[in-house]
Order: C-alpha cells, then sequence, then structure tokens
C-alpha cells in the first residue's frame, strides 16, 4: 500500500511540473485567438482577428523575412563546419583530441552577453560596421558547439567498415562517398541544420547586441514590442512561433524517416 | 596510417579556425579593453590602468548586482533541483510505454522560442494575468495581487528556461545505474526508501552535480528574464553589461563588467572540472 502511494505521489508531482512547464506555452495559444483589446483574460469569444492583424503588419513580415534567411544561412555553414569537424573526433586517432573536443564544446557555457560584447568589439576594431554579416557569423558560432554534439552522436554508428567494403567491390573514392558515405551522413546533416536553424531563429541575447534597425529578427522585434505593452498581437505572433518551431522537428523527422525507407 | 595523420587537421580546420578567431581573439580583445580608458568625448583610449575595476567596487552599487547575480543562480539550481529530481527518477522507474514521448515532451519547450515562453509569464502573474483572473473570481481576492517585476516572477522565467537541463542531467545518470544493484540492495533486506538512499541516490550524484553546474553558468550569464519579468532592483550582471555597452557606450567598462563575468564562471568550471571531471555535462546534451 505504501509502495502504490509513494509512486503516485512522484507520478503526481511529475504531472505539477509538465503543467508549470507547459503553462506559458498554453496561455499563449489561448489568448491569441482572444478578440479583446487587450491580450489578458477573460476570454471574449474566439476570433483570428490578431493573425489578420500580424499578416498585415510590414515591419514583422520584413523580420520574419531577416529571420529566414539569417536561419537558413547558419544552419549551412554551421553544419558544413561542424561536420567536417566532428567527421575528425569521430573517424581519427590524434594528439589531444579529448581537449579539442571539450575546447570545441565549451562555448556552450559562455553567456551570450559576453559573446554579444566580444564580437562587436572585434569588428569596432576592424573599423566593420554591424551588417548581417554580422549576425550569420555571430549565429554560426553561437551554434556550432551544438551542431558538433547532435552530429557526433550521429556519426558514431557510421562503421568505417561500410566504406572499406565498397572500395575492396570495385567502387571509387567519389563513387563511395556517393554512394554509401553520403546517404549514411544525411540524418546527421538534417539534424544537425534543423538545429542550428532553430537556435539560429529563436536567439535573442547575443542577437541583441549584433541587430541594427535594418536587420531585425523576429525576437527582436517582439522585444521592442514588449517595451509597451503586451499586445494580444505578440500572443498571436508567440502562436505562429510555438507553431513553427514544433513543426520544423516533425517535418525533420518525418523526412529522415521518408529518406530512410527510400535508401 | 602515418600518412593519413594530416586528415583530421583538415577536417578541424574550419572548426578551429571559427572559434580561434571569432571567439578567442574576440574574448581576449575584452580584456584588453577593460584597461582602457574612456575620453570625456566618450572616445576609447589605449591605455593599462586599473580605472575601470576601481569604478565597479567604489561602492557599493555594483557589486551588489553581482552579489545578486551569483545569490539569484543559487536559488536556481535548487529550485531546478528540487523540482526536477523527481520527475526524472519518474522517467528512470517508470514502466510507461510512452516513456519517450514524455522525454520528447520536457525537451519540447527547448525548441520553443525563449522569448515567447519568458513574456507569457506575464499572461500568467500579471495583474489581468491568469491567476489573478481566477483568484478574483473566486472571490478570494478584491484586487489583483501584484506577482510581476520581483525577484519571484525572474525565478519564474529562469527556472522554465533550465529546469529541462537539469532534468536530463539527472536522467542520463540515473540511466546509467544497473538495476541489479538496487535488487541486491533490496534481496539484502533495504526497503525501497533505504534501497534508495543508499544505492541509486549516489550513483546519481554525478548528473546531479553536472546539472547544478550547468543551471548556475547559465542562470549567471542571463540578460532576457530579469529584463523582462524583473523591476528595477532585480537586474543582475548581463543586464548591467548589456546597459554600459550597448545603451552609454562605454566599451571599457562594460569590458571591465563582463571580464569579472567571465573571471567567476571561469573559476567555478575550471574548479568543477579539476574535482569532478566536465564530461559528464555534455553527455546529457546530446
Amino acid at each position: 500500500m505504501l509502495k502504490i502511494s509513494g509512486w503516485s505521489l512522484i507520478r503526481l508531482y511529475t504531472i505539477l511540473i509538465y503543467a508549470f512547464m507547459f503553462a506559458p506555452i498554453v496561455v499563449v495559444l489561448v489568448l491569441s485567438f482572444n478578440p479583446e483589446q487587450f491580450g489578458s483574460f477573460p476570454m471574449k469569444g474566439f476570433s483570428l482577428r490578431w493573425f489578420v492583424k500580424l499578416a498585415h503588419n510590414e515591419p514583422i513580415l520584413h523580420a520574419f523575412k531577416n529571420s529566414l534567411i539569417l536561419g537558413s544561412l547558419t544552419a549551412v555553414f554551421s553544419t558544413a563546419v561542424g561536420i567536417l569537424a566532428a567527421m575528425a573526433f569521430v573517424r581519427y586517432e590524434f594528439p589531444g583530441k579529448n581537449t579539442l573536443n571539450t575546447l570545441l564544446i565549451s562555448p556552450i557555457m559562455i553567456p551570450e552577453v559576453i559573446l554579444g560584447v566580444a564580437l562587436l568589439l572585434f569588428i569596432r576594431w576592424l573599423q566593420q560596421p554591424k551588417s548581417f554579416a554580422l549576425l550569420v557569423i555571430g549565429h554560426v558560432v553561437l551554434t556550432l558547439p551544438y551542431v558538433l554534439l547532435i552530429v557526433q552522436a550521429r556519426l558514431v554508428g557510421i562503421k568505417r567498415e561500410y566504406e572499406e567494403a565498397a572500395m575492396v567491390l570495385g567502387a571509387n573514392a567519389l563513387q563511395t562517398f556517393k554512394e554509401i558515405t553520403l546517404p549514411l551522413l544525411t540524418p546527421a546533416i538534417l539534424a544537425g541544420m534543423l538545429f542550428s536553424f532553430t537556435i539560429s531563429f529563436d536567439d535573442i541575447t547575443a542577437t541583441l547586441f549584433w541587430a541594427t534597425a535594418q536587420n531585425q529578427t523576429v525576437p527582436v522585434k517582439i522585444f521592442g514590442m514588449l517595451r509597451n505593452s503586451i499586445s494580444p498581437e505578440i500572443n498571436a505572433l508567440g502562436t505562429v512561433m510555438i507553431i513553427l518551431t514544433i513543426a520544423a522537428p516533425l517535418l525533420a523527422g518525418y523526412l529522415s524517416r521518408k529518406f530512410a525507407k527510400g535508401a | 596510417m602515418q600518412e593519413k595523420s594530416w586528415k583530421p587537421w583538415a577536417l578541424l580546420g574550419p572548426a578551429l579556425s571559427a572559434v580561434f578567431f571569432l571567439l578567442v581573439v574576440p574574448v581576449c580583445f575584452i580584456v584588453v579593453y577593460s584597461f582602457w580608458l574612456r575620453a570625456p568625448t566618450g572616445a576609447d583610449i589605449p591605455a593599462f590602468q586599473f580605472g575601470n575595476y576601481a569604478k565597479f567596487f567604489a561602492d557599493f552599487f555594483y557589486p551588489s548586482i553581482l552579489i545578486r547575480t551569483i545569490r539569484v543562480s543559487l536559488e536556481t539550481v535548487a529550485l531546478c533541483l528540487i523540482m526536477g529530481y523527481i520527475p526524472a527518477y519518474f522517467f528512470y522507474q517508470s514502466q510507461t510505454k510512452f516513456k519517450s514521448l514524455l522525454l520528447l515532451l520536457i525537451m519540447l519547450p527547448f525548441w520553443i522560442s525563449f522569448i515567447i515562453r519568458t513574456m507569457s509569464w506575464i499572461n500568467i502573474l500579471g495583474d489581468t494575468g491568469l491567476i489573478n483572473y481566477f483568484l478574483i473570481k473566486a472571490g478570494m481576492l478584491s484586487k489583483p495581487l501584484g506577482m510581476l517585476y520581483n525577484e519571484g516572477s525572474v525565478l519564474m522565467g529562469l527556472i522554465q528556461y533550465l529546469l529541462p537541463f537539469m532534468i536530463l542531467n539527472i536522467y542520463v545518470s540515473l540511466e546509467g545505474i544497473d538495476k541489479s544493484l538496487i535488487e541486491a540492495a533490496r534481496s539484502m533486506g533495504c526497503t525501497e526508501w533505504q534501497a534508495f538512499k543508499e544505492v541509486t541516490l549516489p550513483l546519481s550524484l554525478p548528473g546531479v552535480s553536472a546539472g547544478c553546474l550547468l543551471v548556475f553558468v547559465l542562470t549567471a550569464g542571463t540578460y532576457l528574464p530579469p529584463m523582462i519579468l524583473g523591476g528595477p532592483g532585480n537586474e543582475m550582471i548581463a543586464n548591467l553589461i548589456f546597459k554600459r555597452v550597448i545603451g552609454t557606450l562605454d566599451w571599457p567598462f562594460g569590458s571591465a563588467i563582463s571580464v569579472m563575468l567571465l573571471t567567476l564562471l571561469v573559476v567555478i568550471v575550471w574548479t568543477y572540472n579539476r574535482y569532478l571531471g566536465i564530461g559528464q555535462i555534455f553527455k546529457s546534451l546530446q
């Protein structure tokens, strides 16, 4: 009897923690459909009013475009650099391997404020203005450690033997890469790109240092809007962001399964 | 194999140069700048003096922000530990077939916009927010309870952001425990609680300490929750840096504060690594 009640307490506690974690998300989703002028309770019906208003908000659409381009460029560069480094760590033995691995991953623990100031000081010294390129470079530095961690975990499973078998059977280096290595790498590449895209798309702190009035991303825009007060439009924008960031991993999961079947 | 020894270095080249030129070198710039002078005109003058550091410690205003940062970080660590251990234990012991789904769900907020999650606490704690609305409707309050813009609301935002890191670190460490050890303890007459206390808990400590370190370090450098959910008295060190660098363009002083934050974190991480090893932390992030 005691065992059962102890376990149900643990289960109840866990459910409460889930409620805590999801409360802010659920509240945004619910409030974004409130037609009221002020984004707060009580709910006075169900309306898409704020989504329609959002769709006509030029500055936000512009920020969305910026965020998408920035996220995509970050994903490409960060994953390319990350995959190469991960191959070195997974495939080869060389002196200082563990130290270098820790060195490349440790930026995760450096506060974004420090990264923000550091890169800004650096381009100031180079006498360059803040630009979109700075955002891309900054976001690659921010996402690289995560990409390296994710991709490395995926790559461990790919055995050297597959490639050697292809070579023995008469494939040349290019064929081996195209037929064996690349298909095996695809899930790792997708995971890396998805991860870096999401981190870049969501990033706020470092981006606040690097963004200019022309290069605002969606989170920077939201941050600016919050200075006035919390409007229902922000909740609607939040709903769009939540749906996007949940849909993206699901889509990637679906695609990678499709790839796996096709192979 | 000898002739292949250059290959890993070629593969590592882009990553190493990115980290060196875009991280190591710029951080060195912060250190150099922290010794520079700021002219009354706002220009930076190369120098080697400790004026920026002296200014920081000249009165109690700036050190109190540093102390508050450390205090809030410790509070966040403690609360994440209290809130995180039991769910992690639940994942470890649970037989449910939805376990991987539940784990995925606890990771889900990680994918969702940080600023939206932080901002939404205003919807919950604000004067016209969820809690006040229900309490007033239920007749328990006549006017809204001020729950926003204080240390409590900042902690809500911080915990919501950092709890998954704590849970995952503890879970990874629990998952590594050989269950037959617990069975052995039970068969030798331990009660379930004793088996937990003598076997499971000590073996999960590496995950606990890794989670604590990660949460502390991430809280100490945090900018957004105190900015959005805190009042004027809840400023943390990152807010101060932003204000000095972007607000008043005082680069040398902003650099000096950055150096102090970085030093604090390096000392903590280095000490941790010296005695406990840092590898554990990266395990959970995979």
